[in-house]
């Protein structure tokens, strides 16, 4: 909310504090003051390397060239129409001015004024903002002629001292504005803009701010503001209670409702400073009825309504008014004062008389009742409720205002009929009105005092500080709190403008926060935890998944994490699902469901990237959701790759780059697995893996247990992506299946003797996996054999149709120095068996 | 005699300077040091001299044979030399040409600040605990302490799940990690529930608000709190814990403030600014023109939380707080796009 500092002075002293001291002071009690405003005091001005503080905006108003003046007489242009000459008199000299102000315009010609008109006046020289620019755009006033006519200096709108953006009329001052003071001292303003948090609602006004800062400050509060403690004037007319009686009907959501009454109020605009403050707390001025329940409520907390007590009484038959407060029907309908006709459901809240509504209570007036500007006499109601209603009340009919910005924070009771006084003083004040004797207060449920017990030994526990059951009950006596020091025990009393206090231990958290504030949290030591250290275990869940992105990360492959939230129609370009955990407010058609592939997420992350490189291979590791029926869903954790493009980078001198296919992702794996010391691994091709490519792709298995299946996408698949000409190649893992293997660990020793290289290569049939001559290779070379490593496939018809030949680097490896006899050895029963098993034949 | 050594001397020596490559050096060597050469000519001819010349043309001879061959070795060196520079000159290369590159991986950024938060606070004790995304209603709001209908609701506007019928206890996308803590306490009050071990945990992973999505905010992103419980723990600690991490996050010289705040799950609460690390305090775009970023909110946890998770708040007390690192990677890279982070444009995780 804003408020502007001159407001906050009618009720503390600032003197000697700057607007930052007091945007400090504010932001680290917890009313964060987002961005100082500026409207005419000097603006601070930081030196080469200074630091600053807050965000600030604004203009300052030059002293010497910025003053208030007093128009004298209007006179016309002699050669514009549409322009006056202003005779005005600055405090100093006497000046013309020209204007084309239209809200002076009526005067023109007609001779001198009997009573000179305030103006803001700025001279030759001033900087101001561009009154016909678009925007905020500084501007310093020179001298022009203008029609024939000199003109040097200016009186000034709102928009070009930066208090609005009105530039459509010239100010005008209260008529006891003193002519010739500097305008910075008469009304120059910094706004503060502050947030409020949800359990400061107590200070969503200029009085709460005051009241913070005089505990931040040790000031006095001048909440003795004669203003609100005014009963209305005793007088011969007739009392309100005598007028208007109140029946609530749902007390607890209703606590309170309370009414006065003014007469004889004439509706025009309000002063010039009521108005200049509002506008600054950004709230549009209207006539002095509605600005005073507005100012009101800013200053108090306290939201009003104003109703035309003639129309009530109009409706009541010239009787007594029966106002009741009551649940409305389902279906019942109010129109409110914007004019919308709104449908009402039982959970809100309807003021009404005999007739029928008027408002919707505590969050919108209705439009019959509504104050116009024939408005003679005036109800004045301010009435409480319960927070949560309202809340829910302003979102059903999309009505943020400024009543249920508070009511929905919270507003005490209490606050209900200062805030009538209040309001009923500034309409006497503004309008001139006359305040009816009494006020109508039926309150059935008056909220429980919030009492807690302090004790030193609690403050030490939770803050880590040693104070005083004197001094605790001084920080909080500050705050308005009522402390009563009794056998070591400090019972503490909220203060009536306060909802936010609780009992017991949440009271007890409540209390020591304020004593926290209080004290000021920079003044609370900072020390090392002293309680045990709890055992250490680390999260191996935790830290095997890390291990496993910085393995896929070695393997060149690039990280991707993507949004939980993806559609069906996306995902199932991929893979088909029935059942989806689906959202009840989605946030938009393309993210209305959870995932249930991560392949589906690095492919769509792939599509997205696809023209930006010639060779991609990413990585995800994280959750998929399945839905499991009026249940939590399962969250199971997945890996998924997708590699796609060049095997090489091309360059200036590499040219014949060829791409990826299902060996370049096995091999991948491969590495993948090795280096989680996975072992036992087989690879099975299979067809029932619908999205992949039947012929170019597999299972990966442990034993008997399918860890994750890769191979090449299937062309129908890839089709209904976007994803270049290359073959894609995709795995997916299921990261419990895993992480349920058991590692292999232990390394072969190496061996002092040196190894013995051959080759050997066999012709087979095209049936026998390269997997079965493998095998039979290491299985009967047993020990002997410490590598065998394929090193080439070859067809021809030489070899003959429907046979292939493979060849192997056999690594021969010994206890001892191994001869070439020994080899040969070994040699001729590997192949021998080879023959035996799978009909091979040596290739010579 | 000596005349023809010297005559010998001074011909060969001359006739060395044209020499350039190894054939013509091979020649010089045969004509001027070979069997046939005049110098080796001299050599046979020595026992026909007299005895007196003997010792004196000796010796010169000697001398002659060792300058030249000397000067021949060196001269070797030089066309050796002369060759070497001449191929290290011809093999120049344009090294501004651009170098074979290969194509390599790299964690996401935000795994990256992840692992940063994460190593910090594994060094302070605090381990890493994780738990659902999917979440009810209970455990991200009403077990912290966020009544139904409470305002605090508005700070986190919710996704929730889709169920065939109303409950009070909906499904919903966790707003925070902060379910995680609840689950922690009951998992460590199971051991032993009438004296419930002391915690010190690190909760990271994704968190989801109902936002639209803009360049500042996201539908997603990734949370990492700090908890602490025991028996005496007070706010004291929490600054000085807050003070140790920000110092080993941002450095030993980073200011920071504690501002109060509030969180339904903590009383007091604290946001913590750091002494914006981009202009050093002085005011920028990044802080707006502050001098200070907000970089995390913290608290003592809040008796009810506390209690719904099994540590009575008479005996125990604690304090957690909360981070983002995906906030924090925008504002040390002055990233403007929150956008950038799941949109994976590989020429934004390339930088990385
Ligand atoms: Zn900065």
């Amino acid at each position: 909310m804003k408020i502007p500092i001159s407001w906050l002075k009618d009720f503390i002293d600032l003197d000697g504090l700057s607007v930052e001291d007091i945007a400090r002071k504010l932001t680290l009690a917890g009313m964060e003051v987002d961005e100082i405003l500026y409207v005419g005091l000097p603006m601070p001005v930081y030196k080469e390397g200074e630091k600053h503080e807050f965000k600030t905006n604004g203009i300052a108003w030059d002293k010497e060239k910025i003053v208030v003046a007093e128009i004298r007489e209007v006179k016309a242009h002699p050669n514009a129409d549409k322009l006056t000459l202003l005779d005005l008199y600055d405090g100093e000299k006497d000046q013309v001015v020209l204007t084309g102000a239209p809200n002076i315009f009526h005067l023109k010609g007609t001779g001198r004024l009997e009573k000179p008109i305030k103006v803001a006046y700025a001279k030759e020289g001033s900087v101001l903002y561009d009154g016909h620019a678009e925007g905020q755009v500084l501007m310093t006033l020179k001298r022009a002629k203008i029609r024939g006519v000199d003109s040097y200096s200016m009186v000034c709108s709102e928009k070009e001292l930066g208090i609005t953006e009105e530039s459509d009329g010239i100010i005008l001052l209260d008529d006891d504005a003193p002519v010739g003071t500097p305008l910075a001292d008469y009304i120059g303003d910094a706004v503060l803009d502050i947030s409020i948090l949800p359990n400061m609602a107590r200070n969503a006004n200029v009085i709460g701010i005051a009241r913070e800062l005089a505990a931040l400050t040790g000031r006095e509060l001048k909440v003795e503001s004669p203003k609100l403690q005014v009963q209305p004037a005793t007088s011969n007319l007739q009392s309100v209670t005598d007028l208007v009686e109140i029946e609530l009907k749902n007390p607890e959501i209703n606590p309170r409702f309370t009414a006065g009454l003014i007469r004889d109020v004439e509706i025009k605009p309000s002063p010039y400073e009521v108005q200049r403050r509002l506008k600054l707390a950004g709230i549009r001025a209207i006539s002095n009825i509605v600005d005073a329940t507005n100012y009101a409520m800013l200053e108090l907390g306290q939201p009003l309504h104003a109703f035309d007590y003639d129309v009530l009484k109009e409706r009541a038959g010239k009787k007594k008014v029966k106002l009741t407060v009551r649940s409305a029907k389902d279906g019942e309908k109010v129109t409110t004062l914007d004019n919308k006709e709104r449908t009402l459901t039982s959970s809100n809240l309807l003021v009404c008389d005999e007739k029928g509504s008027l408002a919707l209570g505590g969050v919108m007036g209705g439009l019959e009742s509504e104050v116009t500007d024939n408005t003679k006499n005036i109800l004045l109601e301010g009435a409480a409720w319960n927070f949560i209603n309202i809340r829910k009340t302003a979102k059903q009919h999309n009505l943020p205002s400024e009543a249920s910005f508070r009511f929905s924070r919270g507003v005490h009771p209490a606050m209900a009929d200062q805030g009538v006084k209040l309001g009923l003083h500034y309409m006497s004040q503004w309008a001139n009105g006359k305040i009816a004797p009494g006020i109508v207060d039926v309150y059935p449920l008056k909220p429980k005092d919030s009492v807690v017990q302090v004790t030193a030994q609690d403050v030490k526990k939770l803050l880590g500080i040693d104070l005083t059951l004197q001094q605790i009950s001084d920080l909080l006596t500050k705050l308005d709190f009522k402390c009563k020091i009794t056998n070591n025990q400090l019972q503490v009393t909220a203060p009536n403008h306060r909802m936010d206090i609780g009992e017991g231990a949440i009271g007890l958290a409540d209390v020591l926060e304020e004593v926290a504030r209080s004290y000021g949290y920079d003044n609370i030591p900072t020390t090392t935890m002293a309680d045990a250290l709890p055992p250490q275990t680390g999260n191996p869940v935790h830290e095997w998944e890390e291990h496993l992105r910085d393995l896929l990360v070695a393997l060149g492959l690039q990280e991707v994490l993507s949004y939980r939230m993806t559609s069906i129609e996306k995902e199932s370009r991929v893979v088909q699902h029935n059942t989806y955990v689906q959202f009840a407010n989605p946030i938009a058609p393309e993210k209305s469901v959870l995932r249930r592939s991560l392949i589906a997420s690095v492919l769509d992350n792939l599509e997205k990237n696809i023209r930006l490189s010639d060779s991609f291979a990413l990585f995800e590791i994280g959750s998929i959701f399945e839905p499991v029926k009026n249940n939590l869903p399962n969250e199971p954790r997945k890996l998924a790759i997708a590699m796609t493009g060049l095997r090489k980078e091309n360059a200036w001198d590499v040219k014949d780059s060829t791409t990826y296919d299902f060996y370049d992702l096995k091999g991948r794996l491969e590495l993948l697995l090795s280096g989680l010391r996975l072992t036992n691994i087989s690879y099975a091709g299979s067809d029932s893996i619908l999205h992949l490519h039947p012929g170019k792709c597999a299972e990966i298995k442990i034993g008997a247990v399918v860890i994750g299946v890769f191979g090449e996408l299937h062309p129908l698949v890839k089709e209904k992506y976007e994803l270049g000409d290359s073959p894609v190649l995709v795995a997916e893992f299921d990261l419990e299946a895993v992480r349920g293997v058991n590692p292999t660990y232990g390394i072969t020793p190496v061996s002092e003797f040196p190894p013995v290289y051959e080759d050997i290569a066999v012709i087979v049939d095209e049936s026998v996996l390269a997997e079965t001559v493998e095998a039979l290779i290491k299985q009967t070379g047993g020990r002997s054999v410490s590598q065998v490593k394929l090193f080439d496939v070859y067809r021809d018809e030489k070899i003959g149709a429907g046979k292939k030949s493979l060849a192997y680097n056999l690594t021969y490896q010994s206890d001892k120095t191994m001869t070439d006899a020994d080899a040969a050895a070994i040699r001729n029963k590997i192949v021998k068996r080879l023959e035996h098993a799978v009909g091979a034949k040596l290739r010579s | 005699m000596l005349d023809k050594l010297n005559e010998i001397e001074k011909s060969a020596l001359e006739s060395l300077k044209s020499v350039t490559d190894a054939a013509a050096l091979e020649a010089w060597r045969v004509a001027n040091l070979g069997r046939s050469s005049a110098l080796m000519g001299v050599f046979s001819e020595f026992g026909k001299l007299s005895k007196e010349e003997k010792p004196v043309i000796g010796a010169a001879a000697n001398r002659v044979k060792v300058k030249l061959e000397a000067e021949f070795e060196s001269q070797v060196q030089a066309v050796k030399n002369a060759a070497l520079a001449k191929s290290l000159e011809e093999e120049k290369l344009d090294v501004t040409l651009p170098g074979r590159t290969k194509f390599i991986g790299r964690l996401h950024p935000s795994t990256q600040q992840l692992r940063r938060v994460l190593a910090i606070l594994a060094e302070m004790g605090f381990q890493v605990y994780t738990s659902r995304e999917v979440e009810t209603d209970e455990y991200n709001f009403q077990l912290l302490n966020f009544p139904p209908d409470h305002p605090a609701r508005d700070m986190q506007d919710t996704f929730f799940i889709k169920t065939d019928s109303e409950t009070d206890n909906p499904m919903l996308m966790r707003t925070h990690t902060s379910p995680g803590q609840i689950h922690a306490m009951r998992q460590f009050t199971k051991t032993n529930p009438q004296d419930p071990p002391p915690i010190r945990i690190a909760l990271p992973g994704m968190c989801f608000r109902y936002e639209q999505i803009t360049a500042r905010s996201e539908v997603q992103f990734n949370q990492v709190e700090g908890l602490a419980v025991g028996k005496n723990i007070t706010f004291a600690d929490l600054k000085g814990t807050i003070a140790d991490f920000v110092r080993r996050m941002f450095g030993e010289g980073a200011r920071l403030r504690f501002r109060a705040s509030y969180f339904p799950f903590t009383e007091p609460s604290a946001e913590v600014d750091v002494e914006c690390f981009v202009c050093g305090g002085k005011g920028c775009q990044v802080c707006k023109n502050s001098g200070w970023l907000e970089i995390l909110g913290c608290g003592m946890v809040h008796p009810v939380v506390l209690q719904n998770g099994g540590y009575d708040p008479k005996i125990y007390s604690g304090f957690a707080w909360g981070m983002g690192p995906e906030r924090q990677l925008m504002l040390r890279n002055k990233i403007n796009d929150i956008r950038y982070f799941w949109g994976n444009d590989v020429r934004f995780l390339e930088q990385f």
